[in-house]
């Protein structure tokens, strides 16, 4: 079984992000980098399939050198390689510069049984370069994925939906994207860091793969983000007075009104 | 001259932490006041594959260097001085063997030391010989082709929960220290058996019993190094602990420092916080700098000790600097509390009775303190 697992670096989500009111850029001074954590969901996943069904796990991500530590972090939890797309005329790619470099390398890569990605990354919650990666290489996608039970080349999986479950099946090769419900994703292990530490990630330009440059970067990118802010935090303290019978009445008909109940 | 951690060690160092944070921090609190000892937990380090560390992967290890062995027991000592240190005493009777075990020994018992299946013990100490380890009277005869060891051994830790214990006892009452053998003694031979568990003051989550032996029958091959050699074994790898016990120390401060900043932040007295008023930025500096040279003296000593040098006095130092730093830190830490400090409410006073307990172990203070003198006058 050959696994590809697709994981972007994010600015780490436990602690709080600013952005910089005249810039408008988020602020990363000081944040580190982190495996957008349903990214991770995918990985354990892969790696969970390849001990149970034999295989390699492949992971890859598109960003700057500094993307490597995550890489080497996927290794040490335990994928077998990892690639890094990395060119300065990839920078700046919105989901469809993105997914195109992303469907560009799938397609180097050669035979892929199971492409993972997490269900979306939580700096910019789009959740649309899984989807646009499955069109561009004509493979079935199956999102928000949180069961997944193996049975030759044939995939039963649980699809996570706000008010049900949905099982869908599907023959490989696939596409899916993995939420947190999926599993628990482990620690990377010990003995793995010391060789991940170690490990040369190969890295892909944009000579590395068969691209057409005017699909790349911010050339490539419809997308163009006009403002991005803090959402202003305001609020209003409202004394409901009168007997205790009143005043719940009272807070009874403002939760109702605000829709809280 | 290089301070930076390498890519492995920042990357343990961060596994570590995540672990710690998820999985050990929130557990120490309960340990601490019901004093059992956490198996779950420490098989869940075991599965992590944190029992072998900083050990050759040819036998189970992750093949890491001394600092990232300290960096694990630093990290882990934020969280719960009493996991911490259930590990660190693991790596004592692990380096016996590792260092003086033959191919044999390694293979039966520092594998599965190592891979995280067994826990292991080291034992010196008896009811009337602490610091003075060569005193001890516990005795090994020879009795054909097994030892016939005899004698009651105090304050062990990791007593009752391991499966291997490494024990010293005399094999020749007329030689002194010279005289005492090491020997691998596996849970359940019969002669052998636990007897009290102490009711500790602090690291209430490590289990420290009295070990018995009664006749207890083990073979030749069990012997660790040559009869005689218990001793040198047991010093060499008591200095190497003291390495270790400069990373709980440094951890538990570092929790100290942790709980007094964000309290200073968050406590307003007199209309602002209380991190303003310059009392509480000097306690907060002091705690600080202690922390940050202390660092710097255990990547020498495990650098040292890296390359192969002989460095029992620097060791002695960060020993006996780090546990006393770490009393004082939990000592300010209920000082920057106030009254909440001191109540059961908040961590700082279980950081000082876990603290008090590395100012006794592994050297107590005064010994280390005549060490570190007697070497230095005599150079």
């Amino acid at each position: 079984m050959e696994i590809l697992v697709c994981i972007k670096q994010v600015p780490d989500p436990t602690v709080e992000v600013r952005i910089d009111p005249k810039t408008k850029n988020l602020v990363r001074e000081g944040i580190v980098g982190v495996i957008n954590p349903y990214d991770k969901n995918a990985l354990e996943e892969a790696i969970r399939i390849k001990e149970s069904q034999g295989g390699k796990v492949t992971v890859i991500s598109m960003g700057p050198p500094q993307v490597k530590e995550s890489l080497r972090e996927a290794l040490a939890m335990g994928a077998d390689e990892a690639i890094l797309l990395s060119d300065r005329e990839f920078g700046g790619a919105d989901t469809l510069a993105t997914s195109y470099v992303l469907a560009q390398a799938i397609k180097k890569l050669g035979k892929v049984d199971i492409i993972l990605f997490g269900k979306n990354a939580v700096d910019a919650d789009t959740g649309q370069v899984g989807p646009i990666v499955a069109e561009k290489l004509g493979l079935p996608q199956i999102t928000f994925a949180s069961k997944i039970s193996v049975d030759g080349n044939i995939l039963l999986v649980d699809r996570h939906l706000e008010e049900a479950t949905e099982t869908i099946k599907v023959t490989l090769p696939a596409v899916i994207t993995a939420c947190k419900e999926l599993n628990e994703p482990r620690y990377p292990n010990p003995l793995k860091i010391m060789k991940a530490a170690r490990k040369e990630i190969t890295v892909w330009g944009k000579t590395d793969i068969q691209v057409d440059a005017a699909k790349l970067g911010l050339k490539g990118s419809p997308t163009c983000v006009l403002e991005i802010f803090s959402p202003s935090k305001s609020t209003q303290v409202k004394i409901l007075n009168g007997s205790p019978e009143e005043a719940s009445q009272a807070l009874f008909t403002v939760l109702r009104e605000d829709k809280v109940i | 001259m290089n301070f930076d951690l390498n890519e492995e060690q920042k990357m343990l160092q961060k596994m570590v932490r995540e672990f710690t944070e998820k999985e050990v921090a929130h557990l120490d609190e309960k340990m601490d006041k019901s004093g059992e000892f956490p198996y779950e937990l420490m098989k869940k380090l075991a599965d992590n594959g944190f029992y072998g560390i900083p050990y050759a992967e040819k036998y189970g290890g992750a093949g890491g260097d001394e600092l990232s062995g300290a960096l694990t027991l630093m990290e882990l000592a934020k969280g719960s001085m009493s996991v911490a240190f259930t590990l660190a005493t693991h790596w004592v009777p692990a380096n016996a063997l590792n260092n003086f075990g033959t191919e044999e020994q390694k293979q039966k018992y520092l594998v599965p030391m190592l891979t995280g299946e067994k826990l292991g013990a080291f034992a010196l100490t008896e009811p009337g010989a602490g610091s003075d380890s060569a005193g001890i009277v516990s005795t090994g005869t020879a009795d054909e082709d097994v030892w016939v060891l005899n004698g009651n051994k105090v304050f062990i830790t990791n007593g009752g929960v391991s499966d291997i214990y490494v024990i010293c006892v005399k094999t020749d009452k007329t030689k002194g220290a010279k005289g005492i053998s090491a020997f691998i003694v596996e849970k359940g031979t019969p002669g052998f058996s636990i007897g009290k568990k102490e009711d500790k003051m602090g690291c209430r989550g490590s289990s420290t019993t009295e070990l018995i032996m009664k006749d207890c029958r083990v073979p030749k091959e069990n012997m660790i190094g040559n009869e005689g050699e218990g001793f040198k074994i047991a010093m060499s790898i008591l200095e190497k602990g003291r390495m270790a016990f400069g990373a709980l120390g440094i951890g538990i401060s570092e929790a100290c420092l942790s709980v007094a900043k964000k309290y200073a932040n968050e406590r307003q007295a007199f209309g602002k916080p209380i991190a303003s008023f310059q009392a509480i930025q000097f306690i907060i500096a002091n705690m600080a700098m202690e922390i940050e040279l202390s660092k710097a003296l255990l990547q020498k000593v495990a650098s040292m000790y890296e390359k192969g040098e002989k460095c029992g006095t620097e060791a002695a130092m960060l020993k006996v600097f780090t546990s006393e730093m770490a009393m004082k830190a939990a000592k300010d830490a209920i000082q920057v509390l106030g009254g909440y400090g001191y109540t059961r409410d908040y961590p700082p006073e279980r950081y000082l009775r876990d603290a008090k307990f590395l100012e006794i172990a592994e050297g107590a203070n005064e010994v280390l303190r005549f060490v570190i003198g007697s070497t230095i006058l005599r150079g």
